[in-house]
């Protein structure tokens, strides 16, 4: 059942072009359920028996965001304050998630140089995303390489196709039985993994 | 049975409409074929029902084309007809002048002399607004380019035949009799009245419609509103309509063209979908009644005494009509498929012709035996458009292919295609269509206090006056293409009354609708509804919190209990629609007491409403202390 389960937070999915391509993947993406945050929970208010039965019924968990401040938008915050519960997700008793893989999947409008120790950024993405991937190693869980999309201002709509079909066949390859991650080393990003 | 009583004559018109018209309609060709297929039948060529009275049941009738264009003026805001003036001029004008002046020249080639041959061009030139615009609204076309060319057409040649009518005396062989002629066969009382006198009176009576159709009709109409008579609206609806018309007649004016000028005065008026909703059924009779008239009309034996001179004459009048439109239609832009509309739709004959050239006998410009050919061509020109529309429609058209648009709902400007319609704009309505407009949603108004429709107005609303319990005034207001209606009415009864409305007749209308109470959610959710939504939930919910914030509670936890208990609610609130006695729950005291029982014990039975699992540390340290313990 390597079934996807994509929580996707965009407080204003209107203005973003970027998540809308990628969310134009989704029809051709075989088991994928799209978990759109802030449409199910607009006053954040969020149904932890719902997320909690859904993350059961998948393998991969994506966390599907622009990358606001350094961080996700707030409600994938919340989602993580609230459902990964002690005692279900972590803590002694807690193995609900063991096994699973967890991907961040981020849009920023920074370079991939701008991330780097010479750029503006200071910090690598990954360094950035260590929050998330202490996350995922608390709960037993695979962290898998980002996919990150840079440049979202400047990015011609060509290569935001590219990056698009690129994420889809991340997903399509994620979906698949026989996919061994665990041998996926924590560097650069998915989106270089993947060959056209 | 006398077979002259009024009431013999009605039931005859009457079932020969009802008898024909459906099996037109079944048959796809439209209720003007049926009409005019049951007046030849009831007429002497068939059944022989009737005879010569026909005549003045068709100068009867011809109210129906001045309430229709009543009723067409009423659609056109004066800054569409503006808009519109180009098409009007320009395509009108043209179409006016080409076609006379080429059948003119075509009866002159027959032999005829010039005057007779200038009169006849000119009374062949007129379209039949009837039949016309009644189908271009059956088939809600009215709004398409070629509609909207057509429409301008037809009003430039309401316009045109006042100075026609004027024109033709002078077009008089000797001259001598015109004058009398003319007099007598044009009863306006002004018309011994010097011409600048006439200009004057003309002039005065049409500022007298626009002046009073703003500072007369409408507080009228608000008086009547006001006693909610339906009756009595629709009284005042028609002695408007006739009231015009008689000043028109009186000042030698087109009645058609002054009744239109009212519409379009009362276009802007909150009162406009009452209006046209109660005057649309007089419209639709007396309509039918003129086809049928028409059909009823037409001389066969004169047809089938020369079949062929007739039939070509038809032929080549209809011919030379379509060529010019066509023309037209191409030098104002419209594409191939409207262009076909257009052409097809406007080359009969109309009804003018039938006043022009009973004109034209009378003044000596022709002879009897011209006119009755030329009648015969009128008659059978108006019976064979709808034909060729549909000719033009199922098979021309798939031809070409290019039917761009599908014309109803997609290609309009008018800005009742709001995608949601809110009946009653009181303080509950009025909220949402604030939020919605705020954030420029169009919203489609309808309210049936006429007090407020004014107040809101004047503060720039687009609000109505009407029931939107009446399938035809939602009909009006654009029920079909709108995408949600709002049901915010104070009243129970009739909400239920325009729900079960809107389901009948627009299936496809999602419904939100307002609930005073729980009793009152009780019977929407049993007439299927999903959208409800309690007056007093919210408000007292949030005033709940506020208690609770007043007490000490931390905000962020009594907003997240406050909509827990929201959803816990909602939810009781469908479990006991479910096992509620539909008989039983009338609203007496001691079974409300009995419910609000029922509803605070399950209250206390459910410990998730005071228990938040939500940043709950019990487990961590729990298990921090069984760490330390070992």
């Amino acid at each position: 059942m390597a079934r996807i389960l994509i929580l996707f937070a965009h407080p204003a999915l209107e203005k973003s072009r970027v998540h809308k391509a990628l969310l134009q993947q989704m029809p051709h993406v075989r088991g994928v359920t799209f978990n759109d945050l802030y449409e199910q929970y607009p006053d954040l208010d969020i149904d932890i028996e719902r997320e909690q039965q859904l993350l059961l019924r998948h393998d991969t968990i994506v966390f599907q965001h622009p990358f606001y401040w350094y961080s996700s938008p707030a409600i994938i915050k919340q989602w993580m304050d609230l459902v990964l519960e002690h005692g279900w997700a972590y803590g002694g008793e807690g193995r609900m998630l063991h096994g699973k893989r967890l991907l961040n999947v981020i849009s920023t409008g920074g370079s991939a140089e701008a991330y780097s120790p010479q750029g503006r950024n200071r910090y690598p993405i990954l360094e950035l995303l260590r929050p998330f991937e202490l996350t995922a190693r608390l709960c037993g869980m695979d962290y898998l390489p980002p996919f990150v999309i840079h440049s979202t201002h400047r990015i011609s709509n060509e290569e935001l196709q590219r990056e698009a079909h690129r994420y889809r066949a991340a997903l399509n390859l994620l979906a698949g039985h026989d996919a061994d991650t665990g041998s996926l080393p924590l560097q650069g990003y998915l989106n270089d993994l993947i060959i056209d | 049975m006398d077979k002259n009583s009024f009431l013999f004559q009605a039931m005859i018109y009457l079932a020969a409409a009802v008898a024909m018209v459906p099996v037109a309609k079944k048959l796809g060709l439209g209720s003007v074929l049926g009409y005019l297929i049951a007046g030849v039948l009831i007429g002497p060529a068939v059944f022989g029902f009737i005879g010569e009275e026909g005549e003045d049941v068709m100068h009867f009738a011809e109210f129906g084309v001045v309430i229709m264009l009543f009723v067409v003026g009423l659609e056109l805001e004066p800054a569409l007809l503006w808009r519109l003036r180009k098409p009007i001029v320009g395509l009108g004008g043209l179409q006016v002048l080409a076609s006379a002046v080429l059948l003119a020249a075509g009866a002159m080639a027959l032999g005829l002399p010039w005057n007779a041959a200038l009169a006849l061009g000119m009374t062949l030139a007129m379209s039949s607004t009837a039949i016309v615009l009644q189908t271009f609204q059956e088939k809600g076309w009215m709004k398409t380019a070629a509609g909207e060319s057509a429409f301008a057409v037809l009003l430039f040649q309401d316009i045109a035949v006042i100075p026609m009518l004027a024109l033709f005396p002078l077009l008089a062989v000797g001259g001598g009799t015109s004058a009398t002629d003319s007099a007598a066969h044009h009863p306006s009382p002004i018309g011994s009245l010097p011409g600048w006198a006439q200009t004057l009176a003309v002039l005065a009576a049409v500022a007298g419609i626009v002046l009073a159709g703003r500072y007369l009709i409408k507080p009228l109409l608000r008086i009547v509103a006001r006693t909610r008579l339906r009756e009595l609206f629709t009284a005042t609806s028609l002695l408007l309509v006739v009231g015009i018309a008689e000043l028109m007649e009186l000042v030698g004016l087109s009645p058609a063209l002054g009744t239109f000028l009212a519409g379009v005065v009362l276009a802007n008026s909150e009162y406009r979908h009452e209006l046209e909703s109660d005057i649309d059924p007089f419209k639709g009779l007396l309509l039918g009644l003129f086809f049928m008239a028409v059909g009823a009309s037409i001389d066969f034996a004169l047809i089938l005494a020369q079949p062929w001179l007739i039939l070509g004459l038809v032929l080549a009048v209809m011919t030379i009509k379509g060529l010019v439109l066509l023309a037209l239609g191409k030098l104002f832009r419209l594409s191939t498929d409207q262009n076909a509309i257009f052409g097809s739709s406007l080359n009969q004959v109309g009804e003018f012709a039938f006043v022009l050239v009973a004109f034209s006998v009378a003044n000596g410009i022709f002879s009897t035996p011209i006119a009755d050919m030329a009648m015969a061509v009128v008659a059978i020109s108006m019976a064979i458009t709808p034909l060729v529309m549909l000719f033009n429609e199922k098979i021309l058209l798939r031809r070409i292919g290019t039917k761009e648009a599908p014309p109803a709902g997609t290609d309009v400007h008018a800005d009742e295609d709001n995608p949601v319609i809110i009946a009653g704009f009181g303080h509950f309505g009025s909220t949402v269509g604030r939020l919605l407009r705020a954030h420029h949603i169009g919203c489609t108004i309808l309210d049936i206090d006429s007090d407020q429709v004014d107040r809101l107005r004047r503060m720039g609303f687009k609000v109505f006056y009407g029931d939107a319990g009446r399938h035809d005034l939602l009909e009006i207001a654009g029920a079909a293409r709108a995408k949600v209606i709002v049901i915010a009415v104070g009243d129970a009864e009739r909400r239920l009354e325009m729900i079960q409305t809107v389901k009948k007749h627009f299936p496809d209308l999602r419904i939100m609708v307002r609930a005073s109470n729980r009793y009152d959610a009780y019977d929407l959710m049993n007439e299927g509804m999903l959208h409800i939504y309690r007056d007093t939930l919210d408000t007292s919910i949030r005033m709940g919190v506020d208690v609770m914030r007043m007490l000490g509670h931390r905000s962020y936890s009594a907003n997240r209990a406050a909509r827990t208990f929201r959803r816990y609610d909602e939810q009781k609130l469908k479990e006991l629609a479910a096992i509620a006695d539909e008989k039983e729950y009338v609203l007496t005291a001691r079974k409300y007491i009995e419910e609000i029982e029922t509803i605070l014990r399950a209250d206390l039975a459910e410990r998730d409403l005071t228990q938040d699992e939500g940043w709950d540390e019990a487990g961590l340290i729990k298990e921090a202390n069984m760490a330390r313990q070992s």
